[in-house]
């Protein structure tokens, strides 16, 4: 197919897509004009019911929690998927990527710090403010990704062993699936909600959403981090072929 | 449309742009994460914080960590391979 040719046939499958894109945008409502059932049912129920002032948050984690317990089994399974494909036997392994300016590892202390909290209190708050679980998470694994990039492979291996970090990513979605039962006992469906729903805006509201918040954070943050270790791993030069002059490959 | 919108929407189009022409992925990884900040501007504009904030740790940590180790591994393996041409 000549330059030519395939320009035609861009030309002609863009014009055709654009068309589409407009008539399917025209046909949108306004913003702020929304009216479906679901949207407003949820709006006028989850915060009297629940007492929880996220309404996302509640939609997500009670309502039809069942849907996030399917979402966290599939980033447990995929992150299983690449732990497996990587996989190698040679373990012996050095780090070649220290860190050695000051003002650059003081800065990455106090930015794995900041984060640690952001990430602590995006899952903590979840229920009262915008945030939650999955949100919360992924800040978590970027304030102990940052000790690998301010510091080295070494600190962030003594900081995050790799069996103790598989047994939390399970923990985590295990806890998820076991919250569900417990729903199962105490209130007739599985994950149903089991807590009293405590005072909306405070830390003690919606029944048992925080629970479920915190078992998808670690869930969460963990998965990320044996990604990032696996591939971590793959990365790193076997101590043999290394030497400070041809530092890493 | 209040004049906030337009901005932010051409911004993103802009954004979106700029992360295609860019040829080399390990670039593209970063341009994607800038691109990534933009959308959660537009969505806080549309005053959906929850999808803003999701949008915030996908787009600055999880995705680009996801396509530069991924990147990384790739580059690694290709050396490899020209070495033992090479040999």
């Amino acid at each position: 197919m000549t330059p030519r040719a395939r320009m035609v046939g861009f030309l002609f499958a863009g014009a055709g897509f654009a068309a589409l894109m407009f008539w399917g945008l025209v046909g949108l409502p306004d913003f702020g004009h929304y009216h479906w059932p679901y949207g407003n049912a949820l709006n006028a129920i989850a915060t009297p019911e629940r007492h929880t002032t996220n309404v996302v948050g509640a939609t997500v984690f009670d309502y039809r929690g069942l849907d996030t317990l399917g979402e966290e089994f599939i980033l447990f399974a995929s992150v299983v998927g690449v732990a497996l494909l990587l996989r190698k036997d040679d373990q012996a392994r050095v780090p070649p990527d220290v860190v050695r300016s000051d003002p650059i590892r003081a800065l990455g202390v106090l930015g794995v710090l900041l984060l640690f909290v952001l990430g602590l209190w995006v899952v903590a708050f979840g229920i009262v403010t915008p945030g939650g679980g999955f949100q919360g998470g992924v800040a978590l694994a970027g304030a102990f990704l940052l000790v690998y990039v301010v510091g080295g492979y070494r600190q962030y291996h003594e900081l995050l062993p790799h069996s103790p970090l598989e047994m939390t990513e399970a923990a985590g979605a295990g806890a998820f699936a076991v919250l569900g039962f417990v729903g199962l006992a105490y209130a007739g469906a599985y994950l149903g909600n089991f807590l009293g729903i405590g005072n909306a805006g405070s830390l003690y509201s919606g029944g048992s959403i925080p629970l479920l918040n915190w078992a998808t954070g670690i869930e969460v943050c963990a998965a990320l981090l044996v990604l990032f270790s696996e591939f971590l791993k793959v990365y790193m030069v076997p101590a043999a072929e290394w030497t400070p002059e041809k530092g890493p490959r | 449309m209040i004049p906030l919108q337009v901005v932010s929407i051409v911004l993103v189009g802009a954004g979106a742009l700029a992360v295609v022409l860019q040829r080399d992925p390990l670039r593209q990884a970063i341009v994607n994460s800038v691109y990534a900040l933009l959308l959660v501007v537009l969505f806080m504009i549309y005053q959906a914080p929850d999808v803003a904030l999701s949008m915030l740790v996908v787009g600055s940590i999880a995705y680009p960590l996801v396509l530069m180790v991924a990147i990384m591994r790739v580059r690694d393996r290709g050396e490899e391979t020209t070495d033992r041409t090479g040999r």
